[in-house]
């Protein structure tokens, strides 16, 4: 598994072998990252606010004088397993599915695509906003509902794609051989759809980014002191115009996570294809 | 230096070559050298790979991929196309060189009408304003025997037939009068029938022309009507060359031998008499759309029945839209049958494939037409052909290790293929694999469905070949189904004639070689061109078969329209008669199949 780990990565371009190192690192910081930070999360360490980097505090402070590289190291952990878990879950849940409807076809295609066409016109912050008032905000309540507000469009993607693939020959002749409605989509299609699948859950990531700090920033997500790169964001805003370290440094890892998670996936080629 | 004997198209030390990632290059085509007198037309024919679309595309200073060409001389009447650069090129191509594709269907643009872009060529290079475009695209449509031609250039791509959008094509190339023309296996994709009638106003438009022209093809056979000399070519290499007359007649070289060899395909010796019928299809309609009263909205197949004797095969011959896919795959489970009775070795099938056993599913395996979509491009070639042997034999491991290498030894494939995705594979390979997949399943019933069509001459040959080696060693039934005639004369001990969804003709391999058939048999047998450059001259005006919708009367003969023997007052009220005598049954009024048993006993 690891010379076949390796062998791909060497095969990969620059860019793939980029967005792999980056992806890494911020797993690593995001299960590593509250061991090794200097600070507590919440503790105030500085007299001064958004005071630029310096020896002690490598990233500078925050707007209430805490310091920004403790708190990234926090942040990342619920982005990087918060958001990601939640694109995981919502990509497998619509696929999952997209595959059923696609290859039933007929009524049972009809029923689950409109149910799912009536899903993605709820408004997603009012939803979160709804089930967090009735439930308290919790991670796991967080989490799913990101991957709830995310399902309808991973399907609508996902049941295109398998439309088109069940069509095609290769079904016709696993299902002329006998084959059950599981094999024919774990082995026979979803091998075809997995790349623009992993292209789909890299946006679903980037976007449950966006709609877990929009959360916070409501004080409905990740509650205080603990903060998600999103809420740093947020929550620093007043620090633009000075240029301070606090809202560039979160802002910047939120950058090089999603572009990181989608050089990698691009560089993902769908298997024999040049 | 340019006399009044000097050719046309001259070529001298024509090469190409790829460049590699690598640096270094490889060559594609190595030093051809052709001469083309005015009005002549010029063959290069050779298997997928051999690079003669790659020479016809030099021909206007174009190559693919970024290769690169160079030649001692690329001429065309008094331009240098070596010497030209990317604008000049860019006016010579499509008003003084003109290319005709394979598909026309993906050379059009579907959301445009088709005489806009006809007369495009016209209008991008200048030569003439709309309205005149226009009259002389409409006196091209009428030379090429386009019907209605005043009105057919304002439809669009969908709206008109795969024959008529050659044609039109061919217009759209002609309309600039080019001093020189490429076809690019222009008659490639169409039925036999559309074929003859394409190739026919292909050749009369260029002698009209007066414009030299490079014939691309595979298949000789049709080379051999259209063109004044061939050029063999094979890896990029010419193998011969010479007047088409001469090379057919007297072909040189080894390679050349085995194209012509594969265009004559040997008869087989037929399977044993009195075979036990394995499966019998029996009075099976199907179709599409909501099923009323065992007859679909949409009919394709209807009244269809044949049996099928155990290590018998049977072909089945039809245009495309005659439904013989269809019938594979109503035999198959695939599309349920809405009436009538399939049976196996007695046993009643389920029309569809949830009723039918596992081990009814086994028996029958399908080989699909196109075997770049009938293997799952993401899947090795062990994955393809190990998963029959789990699903119905329940091998796995080792022992399906085993049983793919044999299987691939069987199907004459390198062991070393197991490994490799079936996207990497070549067409021929492909079909091999698609073939070794059904066979993994030990059926007794090999439907294949077209399955040389996509494939050159000689890999195609190749394949019938082992088809019919497995068949006679396992005694394994096959049905061919196919629009090539003359392959499924060769191949089968039994032929059927679908003919708009119904059996027009069902004959036994001896009556066929009679010269009685039903009207729509003889007019298939006379469309497979001949290796005889005469042959089309020959077929004259007999066979001009207008492509007509069926009656409306569902009871009447399908082939009523396009029928040249019906006769008056019969056919046109009366459903067509069954006529059954010694190895023959046709649906016919005019025809006296009787005749043919006579001719039999002579």
């Amino acid at each position: 598994m690891n010379g076949r780990l390796a062998a791909r990565l060497a095969a990969m371009p620059l860019s793939g072998r980029i967005g792999f190192a980056l992806v890494l690192f911020w797993l690593v910081v995001a299960v590593a990252g509250p061991l090794t930070a200097p600070h507590p999360v919440g503790k105030f360490v500085d007299e001064e606010v958004f005071s630029p980097a310096s020896a002690q505090h490598w990233l500078g402070s925050d707007y209430l004088g805490r310091d920004v590289l403790s708190r990234l190291m926090w942040g990342a952990r619920y982005t990087v397993l918060l958001a990601l878990g939640a694109a995981a879950l919502a990509v497998a849940t619509g696929t999952s599915i997209a595959l059923f409807a696609a290859i039933r076809g007929g009524l049972v295609d009809e029923v689950i695509s409109r149910a799912m066409d009536t899903l993605i016109s709820i408004p997603s912050k009012i939803f979160a906003l709804v089930l967090v008032a009735a439930f308290g905000s919790s991670l796991a309540l967080l989490m799913l509902i990101a991957a709830f507000t995310y399902i309808p469009g991973n399907y609508r993607i996902a049941r295109a794609l398998a439309v088109n693939l069940v069509g095609m020959d290769f079904v016709q002749v696993a299902r002329a051989r006998g084959e059950g409605a599981i094999h024919i989509a774990w082995r026979e299609v979803l091998p075809n759809m997995i790349h623009p699948l992993l292209a789909d859950m890299g946006l679903r990531f980037v976007f449950i980014v966006l709609l877990l700090s929009g959360l916070s920033f409501l004080g409905l997500g990740v509650q205080p002191p603990h903060a998600d790169l999103g809420s740093l964001v947020r929550e620093n805003i007043s620090g633009l115009p000075q240029g301070a370290s606090a809202i560039l440094s979160p802002a910047l890892a939120i950058a090089t996570l999603t572009v990181g998670a989608n050089l990698l996936i691009d560089a993902l080629k769908g298997g024999g294809e040049a | 230096m340019i006399g009044q004997t000097s050719p046309a198209v001259e070529v001298s030390g024509l090469n190409i070559a790829l460049d590699l990632p690598d640096g270094s290059s490889r060559a594609i085509v190595d030093n051809v050298s052709f001469a083309i007198p005015k009005g002549e037309v010029l063959a290069l024919i050779g298997e997928s790979g051999s690079g003669k679309t790659t020479i016809a595309l030099a021909m206007m200073g174009y190559s693919r991929f970024g290769a690169t060409i160079s030649a001692d001389r690329i001429r065309i009447g008094d331009m240098q196309i070596d010497a030209l650069g990317e604008r000049a090129l860019g006016k010579v191509r499509g008003s003084r060189v003109a290319y005709i594709a394979q598909s026309a269907a993906a050379a059009f643009n579907p959301s445009r009408t088709i005489i806009s872009q006809v007369i495009e060529p016209l209008i991008v290079h200048g030569l003439a304003s709309r309205k005149e475009a226009r009259e002389k695209a409409i006196g091209l449509f009428s030379a090429l025997a386009l019907p209605s031609p005043e009105t057919i250039g304002d439809r669009y791509v969908h709206q008109v037939s795969g024959g008529q959008l050659q044609r039109l094509m061919a217009a759209m190339a002609l309309i600039t009068d080019p001093e020189l023309i490429i076809l690019d296996e222009p008659t490639t994709a169409l039925d036999v029938t559309t074929q003859v009638e394409v190739l026919k106003t292909f050749k009369q438009a260029i002698v009209a022309s007066g414009a030299t022209a490079i014939y691309v093809s595979h298949d000789l056979a049709v080379v051999a009507q259209v063109a004044d000399q061939i050029v063999v070519l094979k890896d990029g290499r010419m193998v011969e060359q010479g007047k088409a007359g001469d090379l057919l007649r007297s072909p040189q070289s080894d390679y050349t031998h085995s194209l012509i060899a594969a265009a004559r395909p040997v008869n087989r010796a037929a399977a044993p008499d009195e075979a036990e019928a394995l499966l019998t299809v029996e009075a099976v309609h199907a179709g599409y759309g909501r099923v009323r009263d065992g007859r679909a909205a949409i009919p394709v197949i209807s009244d269809v029945s044949l049996a099928l004797g155990k290590g018998c095969s049977l072909g089945i011959i039809g245009e495309s839209g005659s439904g013989k896919s269809t019938l594979a795959r109503v035999i198959g489970g695939l599309l349920p049958a809405s009436a009538g009775a399939i049976r196996l070795g007695g046993e009643l099938l389920a029309p569809g494939l949830a009723g039918r056993s596992r081990e009814q599913l086994r028996q029958i395996q399908l080989v699909f037409q196109n075997a770049d979509t009938a293997l799952n491009p993401m899947q090795t070639v062990r994955d393809a052909i190990a998963r029959p042997l789990a699903f119905y034999h329940g091998i796995r491991g080792a022992a399906a290790d085993a049983r793919v290498a044999e299987l691939l030894d069987v199907i004459q494939l390198q062991p070393s293929l197991a490994e490799r995705r079936t996207s990497e594979l070549s067409g021929g390979q492909k079909q091999r694999v698609n073939l070794a997949r059904a066979l993994a399943a030990e059926p007794r019933v090999l439907l294949c469905d077209e399955v040389t069509s996509a494939l050159d001459t000689v890999v195609g040959a190749a394949i019938l070949d082992l088809i019919d080696a497995l068949r006679r060693q396992m005694g394994i039934a096959t049905i061919f189904i196919s629009h090539d005639i003359s392959t499924v004369r060769a191949f089968c001990d039994e032929m059927l004639v679908l003919y708009s969804g119904r059996v027009v003709e069902t004959c036994s391999k001896a009556a066929f070689s009679t010269p009685v058939h039903h009207p729509y048999t003889e007019l298939l047998i006379d469309s497979v061109p001949a290796l005889d450059p005469g042959w089309l001259a020959m077929l004259g005006e007999r066979h001009a078969p207008a492509i007509a919708d069926t009656p409306a009367d569902e009871a009447l003969c399908p082939f009523l329209a396009r029928c040249p023997v019906a006769i008056a007052g019969t056919c046109d009220s009366q459903p067509p008669s069954l006529r059954e005598t010694a190895g023959m049954r046709l649906l016919c009024h005019a025809v006296q199949p009787q005749l043919a048993s006579e001719a039999l006993n002579q």
